[in-house]
């Protein structure tokens, strides 16, 4: 990246800036009326993220000057944070503020460093969350009403194949139909991704907003899994699609802490596996949940993107002042 | 030619194909929250002039293309090749009718003109976003008639056909815009 002298000036319109302004006044007035509390979580970390294709980036701290200094982590989202503070019996929360992904820029969706919100509702499951995420965002996004499909109908709808039975040379093959890659990987969900973000992604942006929901079980991360009507196994997780954009990530939250500490453990296997960075795990997590965290639903936003969307705007570069380029 | 890695991808930048130059036309990283990160590019290829996406996994590399963007003057047409030289080396190149294209319209001799050369081969010739070319054949103009209204076919030196006001007269010379095709004023 080059720091160029002349590009002083902010991306954003000071028009925009106060528009975005005033959706983040928007947002604490929402909460504060649902009596949820405003909690500040730290962006450095002694611990990082687990989830092997999301990458952290690392501060160095020294205890004092010039002494020999040890990472800290930058936070991906405030999630495990927050679920000590709930397992701490804090009741209903939202985090507003700065998360950090390393690599991800050149797209007109992401920034490096971007502005998150993420909320936690105990006694709501991953539907009823739903709801919520409904009500906040329907009135500064100036619509309706958003639409739920499960991640089986919209599979169904836009590609007619069943994406928790379909084989992977199904999957590959209808992948190869849609999209050039030269890529060979017999993770069935690298497949599935790909056709969601190429081909239903494109095709859920003439749905205006649309609820995902029951993910594949294999693609829980950190929510609950259980068995659909069809019994078929699959993830308590919802994705919310604004104009075919990933606006939000919600589960219906594990809280068991032997399954948590497995999965933890399995994604810095698949890590080693990648030849990807090994970095402290989040143990705490592992122990506030043995403390035991109230069966509740949480929900991660990108604020940006929500501006972007509220404003029309093409890229979201418009509605952050200096984006990576020019930080 | 280097390599260039997912990373490196930008606008702009041409690489090696299938075995043809491409030049990379939008560069867009996919990176769903949970999941893997792909990048998405639309790709034009240079010989053939298609343009489509293909997607890339993350730490994927790509071999460089050798094309170089040079400017030449355009010399002139010997009925098959239309040949360009280099004003600073006199190093002289010609060109196929695939490579000029529809660019022959607005190729008048001693122009400058923007020759894409792939392993010092011309495989596109670009004219000036502006010329000047003279009106060989019209309808004559009508008197009076300096602004409003109306427009009509007129024949270039070149043989390109444009549409313009109904003021202009053989003999006159117009500015256009080659990349639209259209009348901009009289020069």
């Amino acid at each position: 990246m080059a720091i160029d002298p002349q590009h002083w000036q902010p991306t954003a319109s000071i028009n925009s800036l106060r528009k975005r302004a005033a959706i983040m006044a928007q947002i604490r007035s929402f909460f504060a009326e649902r009596d949820v509390l405003e909690v500040e979580m730290p962006l450095m970390s002694q611990c990082a993220v687990s989830d092997p294709f999301l990458d952290t980036i690392e501060a160095r701290y020294a205890d004092y000057v010039g002494s020999e200094n040890y990472p800290l982590y930058l936070q991906t989202s405030p999630e495990y944070a927050m679920k000590r503070l709930l397992a701490a019996g804090s009741g209903a929360i939202f985090h507003l503020g700065k998360a950090f992904r390393n690599g991800e820029s050149g797209s007109r969706r992401h920034n490096p460093e971007f502005t998150m919100l993420e909320w936690y509702r105990p006694g709501l499951d991953d539907q009823q969350l739903m709801d919520e995420v409904a009500d906040l965002i329907l009135p500064i996004l100036k619509l309706d009403s958003v639409e739920r499909l499960s991640y089986a109908q919209v599979f169904k709808r836009f590609l007619n194949i069943d994406p928790h039975t379909a084989t992977l040379e199904v999957l590959v093959a209808e992948t190869r139909k849609h999209v050039d890659i030269d890529l060979d990987d017999d993770d069935r969900d690298t497949w599935l991704n790909l056709l969601m973000s190429h081909v239903i992604e494109p095709n859920l942006s003439d749905l205006g907003a649309v609820f995902v929901y029951d993910y594949p079980a294999s693609q829980a991360a950190l929510a609950q899994v259980k068995t659909d009507a069809q019994s078929q196994q699959v993830a308590s997780r919802f994705e919310l699609f604004v104009d075919g954009i990933e606006l939000a990530n919600g589960y219906h939250e594990l809280t068991d802490a032997q399954e948590q500490k497995q999965r933890l453990l399995k994604d810095q296997q698949t890590r080693e596996k990648l030849g990807l960075p090994q970095r402290p795990l989040e143990m705490r997590l592992v122990s506030a949940l043995e403390a035991g965290i109230p069966d509740c639903a949480g929900v991660a936003l990108g604020v940006d993107r929500l501006v972007m969307l509220a404003l029309g705007a093409d890229s979201i570069q418009d509605v952050i002042a200096f984006p990576i380029e020019r930080a | 030619m280097a390599n260039y890695s997912t990373n490196q991808f930008k606008n702009g930048l041409k690489v090696m194909i299938d075995g043809d130059p491409c030049n990379m036309v939008d560069v867009e990283m996919v990176k769903p929250g949970k999941g893997q990160a792909f990048t998405r590019v639309k790709l034009k290829n240079l010989m053939t002039g298609r343009t489509w996406e293909r997607t890339f996994k993350s730490g994927d590399s790509v071999e460089g293309a050798d094309v170089m963007d040079t400017d030449m003057e355009y010399l002139y047409n010997d009925g098959e090749m239309w040949h360009f030289m280099d004003p600073a080396t006199y190093e002289q190149v010609a060109a196929d009718a695939n490579a000029v294209g529809d660019s022959h319209k607005w190729l008048k001799e001693q122009d400058s003109c923007m020759i894409t050369l792939f392993n010092d081969n011309p495989i596109s010739v670009t004219p000036p976003n502006f010329v000047e070319l003279e009106v060989t054949e019209t309808d004559p103009g009508l008197k009076g008639d300096t602004a409003q209204g109306g427009s009509k076919p007129a024949t270039l030196q070149t043989g390109a056909v444009v549409r313009v006001p109904l003021f202009i007269n053989q003999g006159d010379v117009l500015k256009i815009d080659t990349r639209t095709g259209e009348y901009v004023s009289r020069a």
